[in-house]
């Protein structure tokens, strides 16, 4: 088992498999689809298999393959994970089968490319959360930009140039200086290594730089207030699949990076300014809740909606170094990084969910504004059995993944501070209030235009795709120890990392 | 006198220079329907140049002449790099040449002729073999320039390449004149030696100064890139693959021969004048790229910002530096002819294909084509895992090594600029429609597009697979 190169066979499978994807043309779209298909089912499989053979009990690297990449930098092909990166990989995986199940129908034009887009896409996410050494990091994080430019710019809407011009810049923007912040690294430990840049000593000035370089790049990716500005645009004008895979996966790469480099790396400069991310996380929670509420563009909404959810990521995952300043035993400390990793996996089964709720009216009506829709239930009741409980999980209600992780970060910014818990609260009114009002304007009510008459319930495939979404929420939300056993390990590892001074 | 053992270790340029003469006399003779003998012919010139440097370089590290020409692994490297990019230009040029009728067997010898240029060029342990090469180089440049003699355009553009090229010549050979004034020496060596010890050091910083400048003109470094622009414009496309690509590696052989082997003991005067050049570099070359609608002078802006990035490597005047100089000078090659290539291959009698707007939905209408030009063009932008990127990633750490952290923040700013006109041709590719009236068509020549393709296919493969490359230069610069 230790012998194969699990890792690498998850990895390369996607890249793969999206040949034969791309040679079966655009006059053979069948074709196309079902060997994505397949390719997704074999790598979601993998996933599995990793799953099952890991060790949820240890908090080390597993399924460890390292090969000198690069001499001459001392750069290794180093693939490893622990019990965060499983996480996401299965949810990298899992959602990458229904954005293929859901564009099944939905994308007729060079069928081919994008479902090959796609596979390279998935493939690349997951060697971001695969990779042990910065480099090879660096390298899947930033060419996952190339084949999601291509998916928001070829099969987007009318602003879809503008937007993905502007996705692009935006991320590249903040991640070249986290390359100059890991060559930095790199010339003083010799090595790329994520472990042992992270047991590297800096001092505070060198931290402090470093912390305001990874920042940015993660910041832009998660996205924090204020460099949010480029998601509502890529949301909006990106196909359903891309906004699904989006939303679901891509965002979460910017709390891993947090998790892997930022916190470790430079722990005390974390400290230092973990006021000014708190801050930040705050006004995404409380302040994009108020701007969601107030748009017309049901995409636009949920963007929103998905900003102020990351804010809780980013606040559990900070307020961590205010639990260790008052509770050196880290209990508390844990369930705030164990509550960003509940909430990114929630977000994403819970935003995905959304994003198809509302490709599948756009399919039928061909707009997103609110005001188009009203009294759905009356036409496709099944849809509206979906997009209720979907509403519900994105306002948090218990029995869904979408309260747990955020009960469990508001619970412990409480221990550190009863005001920021206070004010964490707050998402629960303006998050109930944005999704149950969208809610109500689109499902109930009564049909008031002959186009909404017309529409079609949803077919087997969308009930599938749904159903799928529905499945994982309310499973994480009903019982999420297995979850939170998988990553206890890998999160105490790290939590007592932080709790050590580096300078 | 030369003994028979300097012609040996000279055997690489003396079999070409021979086989350029009979190569000429061949065109002369040979009827019209048998030209491309002389195109084949040319390649296997190539090929037999290629292992001559090999064999050459195998008996291992020589002077001849006196030391005025020297035999080590930088020459080989650069002068191998040169003869591959000359044979992926002959191989793309060939239809271009033929549908315009231009002069076939003169494009051919020409080239040779400045590839032979850079040969000696890169070999030079003196200063007037420096100054030799270079002019071999620049005139073929001037002639092959205005070789589609029938159009306006290209003869401007050799008029304004010739006139500011003999400045640029006359300064370098100004500061060449300086140094030896100051040395009393022309070999490279002598000069290193002699620097400590002159008392002339004033007069070697002036010197130096217009090296600095001639050296910057043949890179097409801000503010010296006047001419480059309005030379990659006028000359006919074909031409322009050679001289955006070849020269380079003859310009970034000149600089380490005269900075890293003459003149190390200046490192302190150097280095900041570099530093200069190369932030200027990128912003010019990056922000008026951004302006352009002409996709041979968009590129040509973008090489004067590589140009920047390139003299980062410079710069840092370490081994590693100069490694990572000689590196990104042979990724800019490569990147170079694969994007001028793309035009070569759209290109037809009537119709250049050289405007932005005019690859507008070639993923339509050859996706095959568009994927390469997109691979090209993210690999020019520096985004992994192409091969463009971990050049930019070597430069900036070059900057860093040299403790010039500013100006690796400074090409990083840059980078991010420079990204905008990349990314609009892929945008203009992919996601624009093909006008009504356009006759956007990939070449069918086979030869073009088995070159083409494994070119822009080998900045992907060499993405993954760089180390090999980077280790062979940085043994030149280490072993010895």
């Amino acid at each position: 088992m230790s012998s194969w190169p699990l890792l690498s066979l998850l990895v390369w499978l996607p890249i793969v498999g999206a040949l034969p994807v791309l040679l079966a043309g655009a006059r053979r779209p069948r074709a196309a689809r079902w060997i994505a298909l397949l390719v997704s089912l074999a790598t979601f499989a993998v996933s599995l298999l990793m799953l099952h053979g890991f060790n949820a009990d240890s908090g080390a690297m597993q399924f460890t393959e390292s090969r000198v990449w690069i001499a001459a930098l001392n750069a290794h092909y180093a693939l490893g994970v622990d019990g965060i990166s499983v996480a996401l990989i299965l949810l990298t995986t899992f959602t990458t089968i229904l954005v293929i199940v859901g564009a099944w129908e939905v994308i007729q034009d060079k069928v081919h490319q994008y479902m090959a887009a796609m596979l390279v896409l998935e493939a690349l996410m997951l060697g971001v959360f695969c990779a042990l050494d910065a480099l090879l990091f660096y390298v899947f994080f930033e060419a996952m930009l190339i084949p999601m430019f291509i998916i928001i710019g070829v099969w987007g809407g009318p602003r879809r140039v503008y937007a993905t011009i502007k996705f692009f810049i935006y991320t590249f923007l903040g991640s070249i200086f986290m390359l100059i912040g890991l060559i930095y690294l790199y010339l003083k430990a010799g090595t790329f290594d994520i472990a042992t840049l992270q047991a590297l000593r800096l001092t505070l000035p060198e931290q402090t730089w470093l912390f305001f370089a990874f920042l940015l790049a993660f910041a832009v990716k998660v996205p924090m207030v204020p460099v949010h500005t480029w998601l509502p645009d890529a949301h909006v004008e990106a196909p359903t699949g891309g906004s699904v895979v989006l939303a679901a996966v891509m965002l979460k790469i910017g709390g891993y990076g947090f998790i892997r480099f930022s916190l470790p790396i430079t722990p005390d400069a974390s400290a230092h300014y973990a006021w000014l991310v708190i801050a930040l996380s705050l006004v995404a929670v409380v302040y994009i809740g108020y701007v969601a509420l107030v748009q017309e563009d049901m995409k636009k909404l949920v963007a929103y909606s998905s900003i102020a959810h990351m804010g809780f990521v980013t606040l559990g995952l900070f307020i961590v170094f205010a639990l260790l300043r008052s509770s050196p035993d880290g209990v508390m400390a844990s369930l705030g990084v164990q509550g960003a990793m509940v909430q990114m996996i929630s977000h994403g089964f819970v935003s995905g969910a959304m994003f198809t709720c509302i490709g599948v009216m756009y399919d039928r009506l061909h707009t997103r504004q609110i005001k188009d829709y009203g009294g759905l239930v009356n036409v496709m009741p099944w849809f509206a059995v979906f997009m209720v409980f979907f509403g519900m999980a994105n306002a948090g209600l218990p029995g869904t993944s979408g309260f747990v992780g955020e009960f469990m970060v508001i619970l412990s910014s409480f221990a550190a501070d009863p005001w920021i818990a206070l004010v964490a609260a707050f998402t629960l009114i303006i998050g109930a209030a944005y999704t149950l009002w969208l809610v109500k304007r689109v499902v109930w009510g009564e049909v008031t235009r002959p186009q909404v008459a017309a529409m079609k319930d949803i077919n087997a495939r969308e009930a599938f795709v749904l159903g799928a979404f529905a499945l994982a929420v309310l499973a994480l939300g009903v019982w999420p120890e297995p979850l939170v056993h998988l990553m206890n390990a890998s999160v105490t590892g790290l939590v007592q990392k932080l709790a050590l001074s580096k300078v | 006198m030369p003994n028979l053992n300097d012609i040996l270790t000279l055997l690489p340029e003396a079999y070409l220079t021979g086989a350029i003469c009979v190569l000429l006399l061949l065109d002369a003779f040979i009827s019209e329907r048998q030209r491309a003998a002389v195109h084949w012919l040319t390649l296997l010139v190539l090929g037999i140049t290629a292992l001559l440097v090999i064999s050459g370089q195998m008996q291992g590290t020589a002077s001849a002449f006196g030391g005025m020409y020297l035999r080590d692994p930088l020459a080989e490297i650069l002068k191998l790099a040169a003869i591959a990019v000359t044979a992926i230009v002959f191989l793309l040029a060939r239809p271009y040449i033929e549908d315009r009728r231009i002069a076939f067997g003169e494009f051919h010898t020409l080239t040779l002729f400045a590839l032979l240029g850079v040969m000696l060029l890169v070999s030079a342990g003196s200063l007037i073999m420096i100054y030799l090469g270079l002019e071999l180089l620049t005139l073929s440049s001037y002639a092959l320039v205005a070789l589609n003699r029938d159009s306006p355009l290209s003869s401007e553009a050799a008029i304004k390449y010739f006139v500011l090229g003999a400045l640029s010549s006359g300064l370098l050979l100004y500061g060449m004149s300086m140094i030896y004034g100051a040395t009393g020496t022309l070999d490279l060596n002598v000069i290193r030696m002699m620097v400590p010890m002159t008392p002339h050091h004033g007069l070697l910083v002036f010197g130096l100064v217009f090296l600095i400048v001639g050296i910057a003109f043949k890179f097409g470094a801000a503010p010296f890139h006047m001419w480059l622009p309005d030379v990659y414009e006028g000359s006919p496309t074909a031409v322009t693959v050679f001289i955006g690509s070849a020269p380079k590696l003859a310009a970034v052989g000149m600089a380490l021969r005269l900075l890293d082997m003459g003149l190390p003991e200046l490192l302190r005067d150097w280095q900041p004048m570099l530093a200069v050049l190369a932030v200027l570099s990128l912003a010019i070359g990056s922000l008026l790229a951004i302006v352009q609608t002409s996709l041979k002078r968009m590129l040509a802006y973008s090489t004067i910002a590589h140009m920047g990035y390139l003299f980062l490597g410079l710069a840092a005047g370490t081994a590693f530096g100069n490694a990572v100089a000689v590196f990104y000078a042979i990724a800019y090659a490569l990147m170079a002819t694969a994007a001028f290539g793309i035009i070569l291959a759209l290109s037809r009698a009537g119709f250049e294909a050289d405007q932005i707007d005019d690859l507008k939905g070639l993923n339509q209408r050859s996706p095959w084509f568009a994927g390469l030009m997109a691979i090209t063009m993210f690999s020019l932008a520096g985004v992994p895992p192409l091969f463009g990127f971990f050049a930019k990633l070597l430069v900036l750490q070059a900057a860093i090594s040299a403790g010039m952290l500013w100006l690796a923040l400074v090409g990083a700013v840059f980078a991010i600029i420079g990204l905008y006109y990349y990314l609009r041709v892929v945008k203009v590719m992919y996601f624009d429609k093909p006008a009504a009236d356009s006759v956007l068509a990939a070449s069918r020549n086979l030869p073009l597009r088995w070159v083409l393709s494994l070119n822009a296919l080998a900045l992907l493969v060499l993405g993954v697979l760089w180390g090999p490359l980077f280790d062979w230069c940085l043994r030149a610069f280490t072993a010895a």
